[in-house]
C-alpha cells in the first residue's frame, strides 16, 4: 500500500492530465475526451445506419448491414491499423495518433450504436408507426417525430453502457502511442522499472472506479426507463411527441 | 497507386509466420474460451445458490472483469502478477512461453465474467417452480441444475454466449501487445519488413472476418438445432 501511495503522489497528476498545463493533455483526461468525442460523433452516424438497417430499400439495407457485420467481426486493433495507414493517404498530410484513434472509434462505435438504435426501433410496438402514418405523417416524419425519440429514450441505458465500452476501448491508443491513461501508466512503469505490480493495480483501479460508477448509473437509468415504459410514472414529462401519439394509439 | 502484389505473402518465411500466427490465434481462442466457459458456468452456479457471501464475491469478480479494459488486465497479469510469482515458477514461465499463458489466463478470466452473466440471464428466465418441482422429485441441487436448469438456460443464453465468443476471438489480437506471435503480431511483423501494407492487412482482415462470421453462423445454426418446440 505504501508503494501505491508513493507512486500516486509522484505520478498521480501525470496519470490524471498528462503534462498539462505545461505540455500536452494526456492521461485520464484524454481517455475521457476521446470516449466522449468518439461516441458523440458516432451517434448521428449510428442513427443513419440504424435507419438504413430497418429500411425496406435493399440499396440502403445491404451496405449498412455489411458495414455493421464487418465492424462486429473485426478486432479494434485491426481497424486502428487500417485507419493509421489510410487516413494520412486520404487527407494527404500526417495525422496525429489522437485523430487516428478518434476516427477509428467513431467508425467502430457507429456500428455498435446503430445496432442499439435498431433494437430500440424494433422493440417499439408497430402501432406507433402505423398510428403516426395514419394521422398523415410521412415515413420519415413518423421516424423523426415519433419512433426515434422513443427508441433513443428507451435505449439511453444501453448507450451509457456503450460509453463504458468506449472508455475501455480507448486503452488501445497504447498501440499507436496516444498519450491516454494506459499509455501514460506504461510510461510511469518504464520510468520506475521495478514496480510494475503497483503501477498496473493503480491503472486498473482508475478504470474500475470510472467505469463501475457509470455502469451503476446505467442500471439506475434502466430501472427508470423500464418503470416509465410500464406506465408506472404517470404525469411525468414524457419525451417529446409521445403524449399526442399515445392518445391516438389508445 | 501500385497494383496489389500478394506474392509477398509467399516470400521468405512469411508463410511460416502466418501459419504460426493463425495457429497461435486459434489456440489462444480455444484455451481462453474453455477457461471462460467452465469458470463462467461455475460462477453462474454459485450465484444461483442462496449464500449472500458467495453471491457478493461472484458479483465483485464480474464487476472487476467487466469494468477494466481487457488490455489493462493483460498488462496486470503479464507485467504485474508475474513478478509476484516464486522465481522458480517465473523462470519456468519464461522458458515455456509465459506471454501465451498469461494472455490465455487474462482473456479467459475476463470473458468468464461475461459468460457467467449471459448464463445467469438464462437461469433467471427459468421459473423457480421448476427447480422446486425437480427437488420434490428427489433430485439434489446439482442434479436439478445439470438436468433441468442448465439445458434450458443454455439455450436461452446462447445468442449472448455466441456474441461473447466472437468478442473473445477478436480480443485475442490484444495478446500481440505482450509479444504473443499470433495473427495480428505476424501481420505487423510482415508489414514492417515488406511495406506491402494493404496486401497483408487485407489478408488479416479476411482471416478475422471469416472466422468471426463462421462463429456467428455456427451460433445461429446451433440455436436452430437446439430449439425445443414450445407452446
Amino acid at each position: 500500500m505504501g508503494e501505491i501511495a508513493t507512486i500516486l503522489h509522484d505520478y498521480g497528476l501525470l496519470l490524471l492530465v498528462g503534462q498539462y498545463p505545461s505540455g500536452a493533455l494526456g492521461g485520464l483526461a484524454l481517455t475521457f475526451i476521446l470516449a466522449v468525442l468518439g461516441l458523440a460523433l458516432a451517434f448521428p452516424l449510428s442513427v443513419l445506419l440504424a435507419l438504413a438497417r430497418v429500411s425496406p430499400y435493399p440499396i440502403l439495407y445491404w451496405p449498412a448491414t455489411a458495414l455493421v457485420y464487418v465492424m462486429r467481426g473485426l478486432p479494434l486493433i485491426m481497424l486502428i491499423f487500417w485507419v493509421y495507414f489510410f487516413l494520412p493517404v486520404l487527407l494527404g498530410r500526417p495525422v496525429s495518433g489522437f485523430s487516428t484513434l478518434l476516427a477509428t472509434l467513431v467508425i467502430y462505435e457507429a456500428a455498435y450504436l446503430a445496432e442499439i438504435v435498431r433494437a430500440g426501433i424494433e422493440s417499439l410496438p408497430r402501432g406507433q408507426m402505423e398510428a403516426a402514418r395514419s394521422v398523415g405523417l410521412t415515413y420519415m416524419q413518423a421516424m423523426r417525430k415519433v419512433v426515434l425519440p422513443q427508441a433513443i429514450y428507451n435505449m439511453t441505458p444501453a448507450m451509457l453502457s456503450q460509453f463504458v465500452s468506449t472508455i475501455k476501448e480507448t486503452s488501445l491508443g497504447y498501440v499507436i502511442s496516444v498519450n491516454e491513461l494506459t499509455f501514460a501508466a506504461n510510461q510511469v512503469n518504464s520510468t520506475l522499472l521495478t514496480k510494475p505490480f503497483p503501477v498496473f493495480v493503480i491503472l486498473a483501479s482508475i478504470y474500475f472506479v470510472l467505469c463501475f460508477s457509470l455502469t451503476q448509473l446505467a442500471r439506475q437509468l434502466e430501472k427508470r426507463v423500464a418503470r416509465r415504459r410500464a406506465g408506472i410514472v404517470r404525469g411525468a414529462a414524457a419525451p417529446a411527441a409521445l403524449p399526442q401519439i399515445a392518445a391516438i394509439a389508445e | 497507386m501500385q497494383p496489389l502484389d500478394f506474392s509477398i505473402l509467399l516470400r521468405d518465411d512469411a508463410p511460416q509466420m502466418l501459419v504460426n500466427g493463425i495457429t497461435l490465434m486459434l489456440e489462444l481462442t480455444g484455451f481462453a474460451w474453455l477457461l471462460a466457459m467452465v469458470l463462467g458456468t461455475l460462477l453462474a452456479l454459485v450465484r444461483m445458490g442462496r449464500s449472500k457471501l458467495a453471491e457478493g464475491a461472484v458479483g465483485a469478480w464480474v464487476e472487476y472483469h467487466q469494468n477494466v479494459p481487457m488490455l489493462v488486465q493483460i498488462f496486470l497479469w503479464y507485467f504485474g502478477i508475474a513478478t509476484l510469482l516464486p522465481s522458480g515458477l517465473q523462470m519456468w514461465m519464461n522458458r515455456h512461453g509465459g506471454e501465451f499463458i498469461f494472455a490465455t489466463i487474462a482473456i479467459g478470466l475476463a470473458s468468464s465474467a461475461y459468460m457467467s452473466e449471459g448464463l445467469r440471464g438464462g437461469i433467471r428466465a427459468i421459473p423457480p417452480s421448476q427447480i422446486e418441482a425437480v427437488r420434490a422429485l428427489g433430485l439434489n441441487y446439482l442434479q436439478a441444475f445439470r438436468h433441468v436448469v442448465f439445458p434450458q438456460a443454455f439455450r436461452i443464453a446462447l445468442p449472448t454466449l455466441i456474441n461473447h465468443t466472437v468478442l473473445l476471438f477478436k480480443n485475442t489480437s490484444l495478446a500481440m501487445t505482450i509479444g504473443v506471435a499470433e495473427m495480428m503480431y505476424a501481420t505487423r511483423e510482415i508489414e514492417s519488413r515488406s511495406f506491402k501494407t494493404i496486401e497483408i492487412y487485407l489478408l488479416a482482415t479476411a482471416v478475422y472476418l471469416g472466422i468471426s462470421l463462421l462463429i456467428m453462423a455456427g451460433g445461429s445454426l446451433a440455436e436452430r438445432r437446439l430449439r425445443v418446440a414450445t407452446r
